[in-house]
């Protein structure tokens, strides 16, 4: 438990450098006329997410920290040897780290879906700012509602009401968002590709759990369901539906911009339909188990309650989910070998990653874009007629993008137009010192950890002092 | 913190969205991660402040106020003489630099020690880490903080030692500035400490 503690400790220092830096990123270097309402709904999901990390973290590492003193220094905050401790300050302070990290896992697949749906559609994201401001209402709401997850302790009426009712409430942005991409497809003239298909899934599958999610809101309910198989039901439908169904689209979407080459599209649909089957005759059936009185994190249970016929049926969904993902992997390891090339801009999408080559270059873009208006990159490429009708935008015309290149020349030639990134190996050798500080505490080589920590000091010190040895 | 001393290193060399220096806005959102590691300890704390052992004392009965206002005193003259040394480098005056930046970590060094000093005091009375959760809620905040103070100290050092060798330029006074902005914040959070935790009564 000690190499549990230490090791997610580090692991969530790595995550708060991170949202720093991704979080600085987004806000302070974007491309000239990139307003924040101009931003692609991913960057903003994923801005969201690290404001939850750079606070949702610490709470975290704190009770980590807690625990490991309770080990190793014979401290009391769970331990009741000296004095009376109180264990449920372990499931608040998890709990208020665990509810934000849901959203942190999920707002990230909801930018993605918000970005496949409008190329696949094609039509621009229905109400946009609503989009953006529900994820910013789930990542401040995701504060509120922690102690959900502990209904069934005994934190009293008063408590356990005004979670019940925040919990409910979380459930009106996401709501809003659901019926903003249904809106989205309406009238669309909709693609059936690959990332298409996963994106439809994630709403469907996200949609189920969202609403059995609700049902738990209901405290009385809830006690009923509390840590039986309709709770492993609940979260598999929003972080396997919703999160990974998500992920793969996203996969789909961007793996021709990553590698340059276009994941077969028929395997992929093979994918995706073995997948959903596989995944709904999972995890259906222990809704049904779970109000059979069946209790999760367990790999047994007696004969004759009833659970035999739903388990198998699991059982088979869960292999043909591995199947799924075999029948994925194929498909990576044929698109390496013979997969199509992609070109810059395979989809017809509307955003600027799509006007570099793919994969992009290390500098990601030769000039700079300057940007004019939401799906810069589809404005560019099109424009409407009397009757709304989309017309493409002749090439070589003066359109919004010949204004950019100029624009993005003239800024080039003034000698800041490309940020290349610095690289340095310091911070991989402050990184190394990590693994020996953990080892070392784990394992009670106070002098392992000391050389961890000199490691880790004398890495950050010539990372910087770098750039003063290079001028 | 290196991160932010590196970026803050080299000049703004491109347009930045918000116009601030990158690393301005990293320790800002790196201060805001910090506020809620406090808080958490903070509440600890809160609830564990009543929960003794038999035996052994609670916090209020061994806290030394007079002698940790003062402690408190010296911590807070120190985020004066780090704006005093911010705005000797933004005159150009290196010399003063140094100068107040050493006084900043002279204070900050008192303020560790007189820590030192009451733990042991502390230990002594029965009242320690392991004696009861109030225990170890109360030293392990404290000790987090005293480590963060630690920290700053060892910042401002590399600064005066930057500074000695010439590398502390006057272009680079952000390099003050965000380890300033750091020391302040450590000051902050144990003026909340100070009042939350020493002089709100218990019960």
């Amino acid at each position: 438990m000690t190499f549990y503690a230490l090791g997610l400790i580090i692991l969530g220092l790595s995550s708060t450098v991170a949202a720093v830096n991704f979080l600085t990123t987004i806000i302070n270097l974007r491309a000239p006329g990139m307003s924040l309402m101009r931003m692609p709904v991913f960057v903003w999901m994923t801005l969201v997410v690290q404001f939850l990390l750079i606070f949702a973290l610490p709470v975290i590492t704190v009770a980590l920290f807690q625990l490991f003193f309770d080990r190793t220094l014979g401290t009391n905050f769970f331990s009741s040897a000296n004095g009376t401790s109180d264990p449920v300050l372990w499931q608040h302070l998890f709990w208020l780290f665990g509810h934000p990290e849901v959203y942190i896992l999920i707002l990230p697949a909801m930018g993605i879906v918000s970005e496949v749906l409008p190329v696949f559609a094609r039509k621009p994201l229905f109400g946009y700012p609503v989009v953006v401001f529900s994820g910013i209402a789930i990542g401040f709401m995701g504060w509120g509602v922690w102690a959900h997850h502990m209904f069934a302790v005994g934190l009293g009426p008063v408590a356990n009401t005004a979670f019940a009712l925040s919990t409910m409430f979380i459930a009106v942005p996401t709501g809003v968002k659901i019926f903003n991409w249904m809106a989205t497809l309406w009238g669309g003239s909709i693609r059936l590709k690959a990332p298409m298909l996963f994106s439809l899934g994630f709403i469907a599958m996200f949609t189920i759990g969202g609403l059995s999610g609700v049902t738990h809101a209901i405290v009385p309910s809830d006690y009923q369901q509390t840590d039986t198989y309709y709770i492993v039901a609940h979260f598999h439908y929003v972080l396997f539906g919703g999160a990974v169904f998500g992920l793969f689209s996203g996969i789909y979407y961007w793996w021709p911009k990553i590698t340059g080459k276009l994941l077969n599209d028929t395997i992929g649909k093979l994918h995706f339909w073995l997948m959903i089957i596989g995944f709904n005759l999972t995890f259906a059936p222990m809704h049904i188990l779970g109000l059979q009185g069946m209790v999760r994190r367990t790999y047994r249970y007696p004969k004759g309650y009833g659970f035999d016929f739903w388990n198998m049926i699991s059982t088979i969904g869960g292999f043909t989910i591995a199947l799924s993902l075999l029948v994925f992997f194929y498909n990576v390891y044929k698109t390496r070998k013979e997969g199509q090339v992609a070109g810059n801009d395979p989809w017809d999408a509307r955003t600027l990653e799509w006007t570099t080559t793919s994969p992009p270059p290390e500098y990601n873009f030769e000039e700079i874009p300057v940007v004019h208006a939401l799906d810069d990159f589809w404005h560019r490429k099109y424009v409407e007629d009397k009757e709304g009708r989309l017309v493409p935008v002749p090439s070589g015309a003066q359109d919004p993008g010949g204004d950019q290149a100029a624009h993005a020349t003239e800024a080039h030639s003034e000698g800041h137009g490309i940020h290349m990134p610095s690289q340095s190996y310091m911070p991989l050798l402050a990184a190394l010192g990590m693994p020996l500080i953990g080892w070392g505490l784990t394992f009670h080589q106070w002098w392992l950890a000391i050389v961890g920590g000199l490691v880790v000091l004398s890495g950050l010190y010539a990372w910087a002092l770098e750039p003063a040895t290079e001028e | 913190m290196a991160t932010v001393e590196h970026a803050s290193a080299k000049p703004a060399a491109h347009q930045t969205s918000t116009g601030l220096d990158n690393a301005k806005i990293a320790m800002w959102a790196f201060l805001g991660s910090e506020c809620l590691l406090f808080g958490a300890m903070i509440s600890t704390y809160l609830l564990y402040r009543n929960h003794g052992a038999t035996g052994t004392p609670l916090p209020h009965e061994v806290y030394d106020i007079p002698f940790t206002s003062v402690s408190s005193f010296v911590l807070l003259m120190s985020s004066l003489t780090m704006v005093l040394a911010l705005a000797s480098i933004q005159r150009g005056d290196h010399h003063g630099t140094r100068v107040w930046l050493i006084a900043t970590a002279l204070l900050g060094m008192t303020f560790v020690s007189g820590q030192v000093y009451e733990f042991t005091i502390f230990v002594r009375e029965g009242f320690t880490v392991r004696s009861s959760p109030a225990g170890s809620a109360f030293f392990v905040l404290t000790s987090f903080h005293g480590a963060h103070v630690t920290v700053g100290i060892l910042m401002l050092l590399s600064l005066v030692s930057m500074s000695l060798r010439g590398r502390l330029p006057t272009e680079r006074a952000t390099a003050v500035e965000y380890v300033g902005l750091y020391w302040h914040f450590v000051d902050v959070v144990w003026i909340v400490i100070f009042t939350i935790v020493y002089l709100v009564p218990a019960k």
